[in-house]
């Protein structure tokens, strides 16, 4: 058996490589800036249709992430989608801000944009978000072209 | 003493605690085996030696540290005393020289002296041997015989010896039992064995191949199978 | 009919034994549990497994996963350039990596090369008696040989798989940056903006803690619960190999069922 110290000092070097790996993993791979830890608060918006938009999908402000997605629910009274938003308490916004669920790219994944107003009064803790605006959903998109195209060409093989 | 398979070693493991009897009571230094819990088995253990058939060393340490092991785990002595210890033991099974070497370097004889050193380093009260000749050369056989009768008379210990090994035990032993099917068939000092009539004793002393142990396992006479019977 | 009625009785039978054997290993966690003070107070014992299954395998995990890196960068590459989004290859290989292929083929490794020693050696030492000398000798063999080996592989486990998820980022982004062209930048920043530590990296470190644990308690429990013959031992070993990859596949999928619902 070898001895002992060069036994330790391996160990020492395969322990100190794997949380190399780990703290890797943590800061380099992923951000570890979400790791929760920074205090946020909860505003709540209702979307007539919220699309795609899943759990943890973020919101972004002039496209920075603010705060992220943090759930969806049903409204059945109103039958609306209550998105509720958990918003860096570092970041504060006026009370008429405009919620939108926008989409990454043509096909990219789905999340909420916030354009601030004017408002003088911030949002606290627990607030709905008044004006929302939904997602656009492909499928309406492309019959309202198709629709539309119709009706701009009438008749179109008439000479 | 006794043929193989007929519970020599059960016997050792019913002494030594590891296993518990079905029936019957085994008692050791007067407290009964079976109804000790778990930490005052170990408590009786540190004062039991125990030979295993084929030394049973720990392969992965030198034999240094197979002898110290015992020492290491129930004693908190100093590296230096341990290592004089050891070295003391080693020296008595003469392998002083030896160790530094691997149990898979060592031949059969010596492997089985260094754990006969490992067994008394606790200088125990009782030492057990299950088949300490199995598989030895008669040289290395010789040796390890006189080896347990000096350490036996020298530690002041009690030892029991399991084995099948008639004339090199008949020269070391005071008293001998003979087993057979889970009894005890036959007793008496070496001289009283070897000038035994009993059949039993007779046909193991001298191995002779048919006697009250059959050559034959049980079975229908053979010209009934020739004439065309199952066999 | 009769040959039904045997069919049934082996079935009852295996089921019978399957139970039994479920049963006795976790009794034999409890043990192990019960009896790793001692282990843990004397921390050279297990300093000594971690080297074993630890040290010792990581020239298999660092390779299989710079590989598993590489052919990830390659397909993912295949793949996301006809969609136009060969940026996303650095989200593609690190997810993969973290919540899935790093946990369960470092385990897989792990078994294969550290489980399979621990039963031979466990398995050998019983062969050989040596577990009943030590039981004799008033040495709690759990104690001395089998707690030390199971926190050994269940602290080594949890590092070689995280190390194998490096290796395989590294990997992908070896590929991807380096041979391919993709863009640095957009590489490192999509896979941050998408990869979150709590959910995918910690998720991942969860996994590999519970493979760890299972390959671990199947290795020490295989090899103590073996025949003492060499045919047995071997036999424990292909069983540790086969019931930890099973083991390791069944509860990943458990785990990601509980970790990685509603997304």
């Amino acid at each position: 058996m070898m001895s002992r110290t060069t036994l330790d000092l391996w160990v020492g070097f395969f322990v100190a490589l794997g949380f190399a790996a780990l703290i890797f993993l943590a800061m380099k791979v992923g951000n570890f800036s979400g790791l929760n830890s920074a205090p946020t608060y909860t505003v709540e918006a209702p979307f007539d249709n919220i699309g795609g938009l899943k759990v943890r999908a973020p919101v972004k402000s002039a496209g920075v992430v603010v705060g992220r997605v943090a759930g969806i629910r049903f409204d059945p009274e109103r039958y609306r989608a209550v998105v509720r938003l958990e918003l860096d308490r570092q970041y504060a916004f006026p009370r008429d801000t405009i919620a939108t669920i926008l989409t990454s790219g043509l096909l990219g994944e789905q999340y909420v944009g916030l354009e601030a107003g004017g408002d003088p009064e911030m949002f606290a803790n627990g607030d709905t978000v008044a004006m929302t605006q939904s997602a656009v959903v492909l499928e309406k998109l492309i019959s309202q072209f198709m629709f539309d195209k119709a009706s701009e060409t009438p008749a179109p093989a008439s000479k | 003493m006794g043929g193989s398979g007929c519970g020599k070693t059960t016997l050792l493991r019913l002494i030594g605690g590891q296993l518990r009897a079905s029936s019957g009571a085994v008692e050791v230094d007067g407290r009964e085996v079976a109804h000790m819990g778990r930490s005052e088995l170990y408590a009786l253990r540190r004062r039991m030696g125990m030979l295993f058939q084929f030394g049973a060393l720990f392969t992965d340490m030198t034999v240094f540290d197979n002898v110290a092991f015992p020492l290491r785990e129930h004693t908190e002595l100093p590296p230096s005393v341990i290592r004089d210890l050891v070295m003391m033991k080693l020296q008595a099974v003469g392998l002083r020289g030896a160790h530094a070497l691997k149990p898979a370097e060592l031949s059969g004889g010596m492997a089985r002296r260094v754990a006969l050193a490992r067994a008394v380093a606790l200088d125990p009260m009782l030492i057990m041997y299950d088949e300490p000749f199995a598989g030895l050369d008669p040289i290395s056989l010789g040796v390890v015989g006189q080896l347990i009768r000096r350490l036996n008379d020298a530690l002041g210990a009690s030892s029991i010896m399991v084995t099948h090994d008639v004339h090199e035990s008949l020269l070391i032993v005071d008293y001998i039992y003979f087993v057979s099917e889970g009894r005890i068939v036959a007793q008496g000092t070496p001289d009283e064995i070897r000038g035994s009539t009993d059949p039993f004793v007779h046909q193991f002393v001298n191995a002779e191949a048919d006697g009250p142990v059959a050559f034959h396992y049980p079975a229908a006479p053979i010209e009934s199978l020739l004439q065309g019977g199952r066999p | 009919m009769k040959s039904v009625l045997d069919t049934l009785r082996r079935i009852g039978a295996m089921t019978v034994d399957g139970v039994w054997r479920v049963g006795f290993a976790t009794r034999f966690l409890i043990a192990i549990l019960m009896y790793s003070g001692q282990s843990l107070r004397r921390l050279q014992l297990t300093m000594r497994e971690i080297y074993f299954s630890g040290v010792l395998s990581l020239l298999i995990i660092i390779v299989s996963g710079l590989f598993v890196g590489l052919v990830l960068g390659l397909q993912g590459y295949e793949t996301l350039q006809r969609y136009g989004s060969s940026e996303a290859l650095g989200v593609l290989v690190a997810l993969s990596l973290t919540r899935e292929l790093g946990p369960v083929v470092a385990g897989l490794l792990f078994a294969s090369r550290a489980g399979s020693a621990v039963t031979a050696e466990i398995g050998l030492m019983k062969a050989t008696e040596q577990l009943k000398a030590m039981d004799m000798m008033a040495v709690n063999p759990i104690a001395r040989v089998v707690a030390p080996r199971f926190w050994g592989g269940v602290i080594s486990m949890p590092l070689l798989a995280a190390m194998f998820s490096a290796m395989g980022v590294f990997g992908g982004w070896l590929i991807g940056v380096v041979v391919i062209g993709v863009d640095d930048g957009a590489f490192w920043s999509q896979m941050q903006a998408a990869v979150d530590f709590r959910y995918d990296v910690l998720n991942g470190v969860i996994k590999s803690v519970v493979f760890g644990v299972a390959v671990s308690l199947i290795a020490v429990f295989e090899g103590y619960d073996c025949n003492p013959t060499a045919e047995g031992v071997s036999r424990a070993i292909t069983r540790t190999v086969v019931t930890s990859a099973l083991a390791i596949l069944a509860l990943d999928f458990v785990l990601t069922s509980f970790m990685f619902r509603g997304q």
